[in-house]
C-alpha cells in the first residue's frame, strides 16, 4: 500500500468531512463522533452528488442531493437504495490521518 | 337564613345535569338531597355500550364522583329507592324508611325497559339493558355462556349485540320489523348497516315475533321460541324492545301522567312544587329518549328552580348516532320523506356510503347518512334552524366544504365552522362557547374542555371535532390526549411539540443534551432530526444555545446553495430588491474574475451567480463585501427576500412608500432563522405588483395605512395569504409582522412553512395573539428583536476567520 500523509485529525470536523483532490478524483474523508476516519470516492452512487457535503451520523453519511444514505465503512448504500461508492483505506496514527492511494 | 330544601329523586343524567346548572346559577339557594336507586354516583349511561364493548371502564364513565356531592353540600342517598311522595306533608320516603322534607321536589326517574309479556321472561339469564348492573351481567354471561339472543334491533339492541359479539358470544338479533332501526333509518341504510354488522359476526332474524322463552338444563333460559314455530338456543336473552317513562312514583302520588309525567314548558308537573326532567317527563306529548333534549330541559328547569323564571322549553328535534366502533350512521328529522317531499340520494353500495336528504319546500326536513357522517352536524343544524336551503341545494349533498368558498385548502374543518354551529349534539354546545371557554379559562386538554363546556362528555362522537377546535384555538400549546404529534424521525418516539417543549422547559442548550434528556435511540441522530434540533435550540435560546454547523444542511453550513455538479450559487442581498451601479459593477467584476458560467435574475428580485467552485466562495464574498454586499441567505431556512414594488416613491397609484417599508422589514429580519424559509413582499397599493398575496407576510399599502396578510405560499401548493389586520404606521407593520414571525418561529415544527403552521393552529388563534393581545404581541416582537441582535453577515465571518472548510486537502508525502 502506498500510504500518504493527509492532515491532522483536527482539520476534519467531528461528524464532518474534508475533500482530498487526488489523481483518482475527489475523495471525501469523514470523521465520526468517535474519531474514526473513513474515505469514500466523493461521488454518490445515485447521481454523483458530493458525499463530502453530506451530514454524518454514526457511520453513515446522507447525500446532500437526494438523501441517499451511504455507509462509511463499505461505501454501500443503505437499503432500500442500491449502489456503492468506492472506498479508500485510511488510518489514524498519533493524531495524523493517512490515506492509501 | 334557612335554606330552602330541594329533593331530587333519581340520580341519573338529567337530574344531575339540572343540579349542575342550578349550582352554576345559585350555589347557595338550596339544601339539596338526592335519592338514587342505583348504588353509584351519577355515571354516563350512554357509555355503557363502550364499557360492554370493552373500550372503556366503569370508573372512566363516572360523571359526578362522590367528592362532587360532598363539595357541593349535597346529601346523597345512593342505593335507596323512593317509594312514596307525601305531597301534603311535603316529604319523600325511601324503601329503607329514610325521609326527606322538600320545598321543591325534582323527579328524574328515567325510564324502565319494556319487558315483553311472554312466558319465561322472568327466567335467570333474561335481562334488560339499562344500567351498569345489566352491563356487568352481560359481561359475566359472556365469560361462561355461548348463545346470546338480543330482542329488538334498535339503537340499544344493536349496541348490546355488538358488545356481546366482541366479548366472544354467538349473537342473534331478533326483530319484529322488516328492517333494523326502522325508527331511525330507511330500508337502504338499514340494509347496509345490517351487512356491516353481519360482517362483524352478528346474525339477524327479521320479521320474527318471540312467543316464549323456555328454560334450559339448569333452569336458566335455554331456548327462544317464535310464533312461526322456529326455535334457537339462548343462554342469555337481552330485551331491548323499547323503554317507557318511569312514572310509577309520580302516579302513586296522583300527579297527572300520560305516557310520562306531564310537564309544562317550565318543566313543572301539575303540582307546581314538583318538577320533572328527563326520560320520565312528557312535554307537549313527547317523552324523549336521548340526552340532548334532556340537557335542554335541565337548563330550563334549573333556571326556574333558581327563581329566575326566564327559560322556556319548547321541545327538541333529535338526531341519532349509533355507537358501534367502525360504523358511522346518522339520522335526523323526517328521514322517510313523503308526499310533499323531495329526496336527494347518493348511493355507493360498494364503497359502503349512502346518503339521503329529505327536502320539504325550501327546507331540509330529514337526513340519513351511512358510511360518511362527517356532515351530520351541519345537516342537523340546517334542519333545526329551518334554514332556507334553496340557494345551496345543488351542493347540499356534497357537504359543508363545498358550499361557497369556505373550503380553503389546508385549513381544517373546525377553523371554518361558524361560531354558532353546533359541535356537541348531546349537550347542545356550539363552537363559540367552546372557543370562549378555551380562551377564558386557558384550557389545553380535551379533558379540561369537557369539564368546562360538557362538549364531547356524553356520547363522545364529536371528540375529534372538539380536538380540532382546541388545536385551532390554542395552536402550539395544544396538548393532544392521544398524541398526533408524530415522531420527529426514527431516532426518537417524541414528536416535534414534545421536543420543543423539553428544550424550552428544561433549558437544554445543545444537541447532545437534548438527545440525552429525551433518550434518543441513535448516538448522533440523523440528517432529519439534527437540523430540526439545531433550529429548536437556537430559536428557543438565542445567544445561549450552541449552534452546530455539522447539524445544518450543506447550504446553511457553506452559506451558499449547492448545485447538482457540486459547485455553488451565490446570491447577494439586495435590500427590498434595490441595487446601485456600484453593486452591479462589483457583481460584474466577480462574474468575470471567477468565470461564473451563469448570471441570472432570481424569482426573488435579485441576482444569482451560479456555478462557483467551493474553494472560490470566500474570495467571491470578500470582493462582494467591498461594495457592501452581504449574504442573501438564498440557501437558508431563514428570511429570504422582501420583494417590493416601486410604490409611492414613483408610481402614480402608489399610496405608501413600499420600497422604503420593504427595506426596513428586510433589515429588521436580517439573519432570522426559521422553521422554513420566509418570504415577504410589500406593495404600494392593492394592484399588488410585488405579489404580496402569496407571501409568508404580505403587506399592501392603502390610503390609510397598510393591510397585513399572512401565511401565503407560492411554492409547491399555492396558498393565498389570509388577511391578518390593518395598521396605520410603518412601526406597526414592523411590530405586527415581527410578532407574527416570532410566533411562527416559536411554535411551528421544523419544515412547516407559515401556511402549514397557520393551517394547523388556525388563523383565529393567530389573530387572538397578534391582533387582539397587545401585550403578547409586544413580547413576541421584543423576543424577535432580541434574537436578531448583533447578527453578523456570515460571509464576512467566513472571510475573517479564513475558515478552512472551503478548501480541499492536499496529499503531501
Ligand atoms: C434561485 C431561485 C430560482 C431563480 O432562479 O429564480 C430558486 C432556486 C431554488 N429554489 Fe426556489 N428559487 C427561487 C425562488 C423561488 C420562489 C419565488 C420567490 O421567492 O418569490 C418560490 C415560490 C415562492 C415561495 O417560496 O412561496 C420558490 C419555491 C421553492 C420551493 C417550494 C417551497 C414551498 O414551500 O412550497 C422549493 C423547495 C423547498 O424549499 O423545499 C425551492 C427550492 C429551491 C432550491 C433551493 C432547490 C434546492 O433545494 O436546491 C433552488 C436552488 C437552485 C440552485 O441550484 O441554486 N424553491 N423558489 C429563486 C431564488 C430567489 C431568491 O432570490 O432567493
Ligand atoms: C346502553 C345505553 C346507551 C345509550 N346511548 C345513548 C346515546 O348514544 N345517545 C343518547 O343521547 N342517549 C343514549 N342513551 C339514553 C340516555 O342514557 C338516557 O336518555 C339518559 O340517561 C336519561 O337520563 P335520565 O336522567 O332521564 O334517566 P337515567 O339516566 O336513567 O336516570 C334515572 C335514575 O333514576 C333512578 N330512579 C328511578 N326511580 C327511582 C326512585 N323511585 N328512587 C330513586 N331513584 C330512582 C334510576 O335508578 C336511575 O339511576 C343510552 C341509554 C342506554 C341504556
Ligand atoms: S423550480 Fe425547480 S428546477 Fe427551478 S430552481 Fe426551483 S427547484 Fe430548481
Ligand atoms: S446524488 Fe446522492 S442521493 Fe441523489
Amino acid at each position: 500500500m502506498n500510504w500518504k500523509k493527509l492532515c491532522a485529525l483536527d482539520e476534519i470536523p467531528r461528524l464532518g468531512s474534508r475533500v482530498v483532490k487526488s489523481p483518482q478524483g475527489d475523495i471525501a474523508v469523514f470523521r465520526t463522533a468517535a474519531d474514526e476516519v473513513f474515505a469514500l470516492h466523493d461521488k454518490c452512487p445515485h447521481k454523483g452528488g458530493a458525499l463530502s457535503q453530506g451530514m454524518v451520523a454514526g457511520k453513515v453519511v446522507t447525500c446532500p442531493m437526494h438523501s441517499w444514505k451511504i455507509q462509511l465503512e463499505s461505501g454501500e448504500a443503505v437499503a432500500p437504495d442500491k449502489g456503492c461508492a468506492r472506498s479508500f483505506s485510511v488510518k489514524l496514527e498519533a493524531g495524523t490521518v493517512w490515506i492509501a492511494l | 337564613m334557612n335554606k330552602q330544601k330541594l329533593v331530587m329523586v333519581g340520580n341519573g343524567m338529567a337530574g344531575c345535569r339540572t343540579l349542575e346548572e342550578l349550582l352554576k346559577l345559585t350555589p347557595d339557594l338550596y339544601e339539596i338531597t338526592v335519592f338514587g336507586a342505583e348504588p353509584h354516583p351519577n355515571y354516563n349511561r350512554i357509555m355503557l355500550s363502550p364499557v360492554l364493548a370493552g373500550e372503556t371502564k366503569f370508573d372512566d364513565i363516572v360523571l359526578n364522583d362522590l367528592a362532587w356531592y360532598r363539595d357541593n353540600g349535597i346529601t346523597l342517598h345512593a342505593g335507596k329507592q323512593v317509594v312514596k311522595i307525601d305531597r301534603k306533608g311535603q316529604k319523600v320516603i325511601a324503601d329503607d324508611g329514610t325521609e326527606a322534607a322538600y320545598d321543591r321536589l325534582l323527579l328524574a326517574t328515567g325510564s324502565l325497559p319494556c319487558i315483553l309479556p311472554i312466558p319465561g321472561n322472568d327466567l335467570p339469564g333474561v335481562i334488560a339493558y339499562r344500567d351498569i348492573a345489566d352491563t356487568e351481567a352481560m359481561i359475566a354471561a359472556a365469560t361462561s355462556y355461548k348463545h346470546a339472543v338480543v330482542i329488538g334491533a334498535g339503537l340499544l339492541g344493536l349496541e348490546a349485540a355488538n358488545g356481546l359479539a366482541l366479548r366472544g358470544m354467538d349473537v342473534t338479533v331478533v326483530h319484529l320489523a322488516d328492517w333494523i332501526m326502522e325508527r331511525q333509518l330507511d330500508k337502504t341504510a338499514a340494509d347496509l348497516l345490517q351487512k356491516s354488522l353481519e360482517a362483524k359476526g352478528l346474525k339477524f332474524l327479521l320479521g320474527k315475533q318471540t312467543e316464549m322463552l323456555k328454560p334450559g338444563a339448569n333452569s336458566r333460559v335455554g331456548t327462544v321460541r317464535f310464533k312461526d314455530g322456529g326455535e334457537i338456543p339462548a343462554d342469555l336473552v337481552v330485551m331491548a324492545a323499547g323503554i317507557r317513562p318511569n312514572t310509577e312514583l309520580a302516579k302513586s302520588a296522583l300527579l297527572h301522567c300520560n305516557r310520562g309525567v306531564v310537564v309544562s314548558d317550565t318543566l313543572q308537573t301539575y303540582d307546581p312544587k314538583i318538577y320533572a326532567v328527563g326520560e320520565c317527563a312528557e312535554h307537549r306529548g313527547t317523552a324523549y329518549g336521548l340526552v340532548a333534549p334532556l340537557f335542554e330541559q335541565a337548563k330550563v328547569c334549573a333556571n326556574h328552580l333558581a327563581q329566575m323564571g326566564i327559560g322556556r322549553y319548547g321541545g327538541s328535534v333529535t338526531s341519532t348516532k349509533l355507537k358501534v366502533t367502525g360504523i358511522d350512521v346518522f339520522s335526523a328529522g323526517n328521514f322517510m320523506g313523503g308526499k310533499d317531499c323531495d329526496e336527494i340520494i347518493l348511493s355507493d353500495p360498494v364503497g359502503g356510503v349512502y346518503k339521503k336528504l329529505v327536502i320539504r319546500g325550501e327546507q331540509l326536513a330529514g337526513a340519513v347518512l351511512y358510511g360518511d357522517t362527517a356532515d351530520g352536524a351541519w345537516y342537523f343544524q340546517l334542519l333545526k334552524d329551518g334554514q332556507n336551503i334553496s340557494e345551496i341545494r345543488d351542493h347540499l349533498m356534497f357537504g359543508q366544504n363545498h358550499v361557497g368558498d369556505v373550503g380553503h385548502a389546508g385549513q381544517n374543518k373546525a377553523a371554518a365552522m361558524p361560531d354558532e354551529a353546533e359541535v356537541c349534539g348531546c349537550n347542545g354546545v356550539c363552537k363559540g362557547s367552546i372557543v370562549k371557554a378555551i380562551k377564558e379559562h386557558g384550557l389545553f386538554t380535551i379533558d379540561a374542555v369537557r369539564k368546562h363546556t360538557k362538549a364531547s362528555s356524553s356520547c363522545g362522537s364529536c371528540t375529534g371535532l372538539v380536538e380540532q377546535i382546541l388545536a385551532s384555538t390554542v395552536g402550539g400549546a395544544y396538548q393532544p390526549a392521544d398524541t398526533k404529534d408524530k415522531p420527529v424521525c426514527g431516532c426518537t418516539d417524541h414528536g416535534h411539540g414534545v421536543v420543543r417543549a423539553a428544550i424550552r422547559d428544561k433549558k437544554l442548550l445543545s444537541i447532545p443534551a437534548v438527545m440525552q434528556e429525551l433518550g434518543w435511540k441513535t448516538p448522533n441522530g440523523c440528517a432529519s432530526c439534527r437540523p430540526a434540533l439545531n433550529y429548536y435550540l437556537i430559536s428557543s435560546w438565542p445567544h445561549e444555545a450552541q449552534d452546530d454547523p455539522q447539524s445544518r444542511f450543506i447550504n446553511e453550513r457553506a452559506h451558499a446553495n449547492i448545485q447538482k455538479d457540486g459547485t455553488f450559487s451565490v446570491v447577494p442581498r439586495m435590500w427590498g430588491g434595490l441595487t446601485t451601479p456600484a453593486e452591479l459593477r462589483v457583481i460584474a467584476d466577480v462574474a468575470e474574475k471567477y468565470e461564473v458560467p451563469t448570471v441570472k435574475m432570481t424569482g426573488g428580485a435579485r441576482i444569482d451567480l451560479l456555478g462557483i467552485r467551493k474553494g472560490d466562495l470566500p474570495r467571491v464574498w470578500e470582493d462582494l463585501g467591498k461594495a457592501g454586499l452581504v449574504s442573501g441567505h438564498a440557501y437558508g431556512k431563514s428570511i429570504r427576500t422582501v420583494k417590493t414594488c416601486v410604490g409611492a416613491e414613483h408610481c402614480r397609484f402608489g399610496t405608501q412608500l413600499s420600497m422604503n417599508m420593504g427595506v426596513k422589514l428586510e433589515k429588521m429580519l436580517f439573519g432570522m432563522w426559521a422553521p422554513h424559509k420566509v418570504k415577504l413582499a410589500v406593495s404600494g397599493c392593492p394592484r399588488n405588483c410585488a405579489e404580496a398575496g402569496i407571501k409568508d407576510v404580505g403587506v399592501i399599502g392603502v390610503d390609510s395605512g397598510y393591510e397585513i396578510y399572512v401565511a401565503g405560499n407560492g411554492g409547491i401548493k399555492t396558498e393565498v395569504a389570509e388577511f391578518l389586520c390593518k395598521v396605520r404606521t410603518d412601526d406597526e407593520v414592523q411590530e405586527y409582522s415581527g410578532a407574527f414571525l416570532q410566533l411562527y418561529r416559536e411554535e411551528a415544527y421544523y419544515l412547516e412553512r407559515t401556511c402549514h403552521y397557520v393551517a394547523r393552529v388556525g388563523l383565529d388563534y393567530v389573530k387572538g395573539i397578534i391582533v387582539e393581545n397587545a401585550e403578547r404581541r409586544a413580547e413576541l416582537y421584543e423576543r424577535l428583536l432580541y434574537s436578531l441582535q448583533g447578527y453578523a453577515d456570515p460571509w464576512a465571518n467566513a472571510v475573517a476567520t479564513q475558515s478552512k472548510e472551503y478548501q480541499a486537502l492536499e496529499v503531501t508525502a
